[in-house]
């Protein structure tokens, strides 16, 4: 067995004492759970006056989002899905829920207040150059909805699916990611919501037996975007990988806080999110929270996990939040490792690539383009990696940099 | 034909307690096809008038001039320098994460050359000079200098040397930390540029080790901030033979001298 602990570089929050798992506590009923004053382990990054009542009750339901599914993505789609089923369904199927259980107020009070869930299945093995993509567009803007989704992979079941967020509003969710014994997925989760938006969402992602999960997160836009991804492995052999990339502008607040539950044995985890943050002078920081929860409970032997947290901070006037836990209840483990560094762009890197004749504009893409490269690659399908190559090279024109 | 002109160049670091001077009024012309080596102690400013004259941010020059062809390179970004056809080949080159060589290369030689190279051609052009200088092809896809050794990244230096054709080259300790094979095959890539260009080299070196490999046409002591004597290749084996000695004791006594406070 190997223990890493990898140089934490600069470090940007105090340990936590005690670990967030140990109180972990989950309910379907919003009344279960406290109202959150701020001070929670759960809710100390989070501006809570910037959720519009999401946490408190005193959201009011006025609207609902949109979802569409269709078969490819960008200009190659599709409205023939084939093997794949979309139904809307009321909240007493039996099937919500087979993904997780929601572990926070907001999450719960998505699940008390939705009144029509959407429900896609995958029973067939999809080819890699068939994506699917399922776009969920927000309830305009001023407007608030709960929102449920899952996506099912049923057995030795197959697909690269593009999870693609737009829009306006104000949306609290509950996303189900079921993958059975044996099957696949590929999912790419994209948050690029409108300027207004604010989304707090739970990821409940169930790992069958031999079952492999890739997600991967992307949050571009919005005004506040926060994300609980949650592992659960319900049999041996299962993997999962998580990548994310995130670029916060000046006032954006995003957040992603990662449970890797190793509750049974022989399952593998890797996690590499990457962040960049650019703020504006004088306006509200650029802001990123990460939290990378990996729990190895008794159970688990054989596990092997790792995870990372990059991020690079482009400008002054931004601050990247950075906390890696990991809890090792067993020493039967096949390895367990965490890194996670927060560092300012390197003038040396810039001065190099300018005493070659890059001008700055390109040698500071050059550079950021080489930091999100290892997560963009790893992405299948061509137009999206372009989609998101564009977004950050416009995200870095923004400011002119 | 072109001259690179440094002209009584003062230059400062900022540092804890205030700013330092480190060059202290360097006289010094370089004319196309001519090699002149600039050879020193430890902590002479060998390497601030190598960083200055590619502008590097660190360093404020507060007097002097540098002129290429006439034009002032000090009032030029650092990109402009390049542009203009000035390298510089670091002591130290800079690991850039996630930039593989061959995008680096091709961008820096889009900037250079003012136009993309053309694709087939380029491609054997960097199989070519990468092969030269024994770099075994998977470094293209390698990013740029990361986990590289010390010998890898000068030749790597001396590949951008020979693929950018600058007009002016400095070489900044180019064979420090070099084992006897890799100064031979570094030596052998900048003679052949020279060979094949007019290029106008200024070689920064603290030891005569690589003057046997290439050959000066003109030989500065630089100590304390300045050159302190010029003269030709036997000014190099006097140095050889003595070391800096006779010029540190005088050029102490003589800053003294300067600062008579």
């Amino acid at each position: 067995m190997t223990v890493q602990d990898t140089d934490p570089g600069i470090p940007t929050a105090a340990a936590v004492k005690t670990a967030p798992w140990e109180e972990r506590f989950t309910s379907y009923d919003v009344e279960a759970f406290e109202v959150p004053g701020g001070r929670e382990e759960q809710w100390r990054f989070t501006p809570l006056r910037r959720l519009r009542g999401l946490h408190d009750g005193s959201a009011s339901v006025d609207g609902q989002i949109d979802v569409a599914v269709v078969s490819g993505f960008g200009d190659a789609a599709s409205s023939d899905l084939g093997g794949v089923r979309h139904e809307t369904v009321g909240r007493d199927d039996p099937r919500l829920g087979d993904g997780g259980i929601p572990a926070d107020r907001v999450a719960a009070q998505a699940w008390s207040g939705f009144t029509r869930a959407h429900v896609v299945t995958v029973n067939e093995a999809r080819s890699d150059d068939e994506p699917l993509t399922i776009t969920v567009t927000g309830p305009g803007q001023g407007s608030t909805a709960y929102a449920h989704l899952q996506l099912r992979l049923e057995h030795h079941a197959e697909a690269v699916v593009v999870l693609d967020h737009r829009g306006s509003g104000t949306v609290a969710a509950n996303t189900e990611f079921v993958v059975a014994d044996g099957a696949k997925l590929e999912i790419v989760e994209v948050h690029d919501w409108a300027d207004d938006a604010v989304y707090v969402g739970a990821q409940h992602l169930s790992v069958g037996r031999d079952a492999t999960i890739r997600h991967t997160s992307v949050t571009l836009g919005g005004d506040l975007v926060r994300l609980s991804p949650v592992i659960n492995y319900r049999a041996p052999g299962g993997d999962a990988e998580l990548d994310g990339l995130y670029f916060a502008d000046g006032g954006q607040h995003f957040e992603q806080r990662l449970l890797v539950d190793h509750s049974v044995v022989n399952c593998r985890s890797r996690v590499m999110y990457k962040g960049a943050l650019q703020g504006v002078e004088g306006g509200t920081a650029a802001h990123t929270v990460w939290i990378g929860d990996v729990l190895i409970r008794k159970a688990a032997e054989g596990t092997d996990t790792y995870e990372l947290n990059r991020n690079l901070l482009l400008t002054d006037n931004a601050r990247a939040d950075s906390v890696p836990n990991l809890e090792i209840e067993t020493g039967e483990i096949v390895g367990a490792g965490h890194a996670s560094a927060t560092g300012r762009f390197d003038d040396e890197q810039l001065f190099y690539l300018m005493s070659r004749g890059v001008p700055e504009a390109a040698a500071r893409r050059l550079v950021v383009r080489g930091f999100f490269g290892e997560v963009i690659q790893k992405v299948r399908v061509p137009a999206l990696r372009d989609r998101l190559e564009a977004a950050i090279e416009a995200e870095l024109e923004a400011v002119g940099a | 034909m072109s001259t690179l002109e440094i002209r009584d160049l003062h230059v400062e670091v900022e540092t804890e307690s205030g700013p330092k001077e480190i060059l202290r009024g360097v006289d010094l012309t370089v004319n196309s096809n001519e090699t002149h080596a600039i050879m020193g102690p430890n902590g002479s400013g060998k390497s601030t008038l190598a960083y200055s004259i590619a502008g590097h941010p660190k360093y404020t020059v507060t007097q002097g001039d540098v002129l290429l062809d006439g034009e002032n390179v000090l009032e030029m970004a650092v990109d402009e320098r390049a542009r203009a056809g000035l390298f510089l080949a670091m002591q130290y080159p800079v690991e850039v994460p996630g930039v593989s060589m061959s995008n680096f290369l091709r961008s820096a030689a889009t900037a250079t050359r003012g136009e993309a190279p053309k694709v087939r051609h380029w491609v054997k052009e960097v199989k070519n000079a990468m092969s030269d200088l024994e770099i075994d092809p998977s470094f293209a896809e390698r990013s740029v200098n990361e986990g590289f050794s010390g010998g890898e990244k000068k030749r790597h230096e001396v590949l951008q040397l020979s693929l950018l054709k600058p007009k002016f080259a400095v070489l900044d300790e180019t064979d420090s930390g070099l084992d006897v094979d890799a100064l031979r095959i570094v030596s052998k890539g900048v003679n052949e540029y020279k060979a094949q260009s007019d290029v106008g080299i200024m070689l920064i070196t603290h030891y005569t080790r690589i003057l046997r490999y290439i050959s000066p046409d003109r030989v500065h002591v630089f100590v304390n901030g300045k050159v302190v004597e010029s003269g030709g290749p036997e000014l190099a084996d006097e140095l050889e033979e003595n070391g800096y000695v006779r010029f540190t004791g005088s050029a102490a006594e003589s800053s003294k001298e300067e600062q008579p406070a």
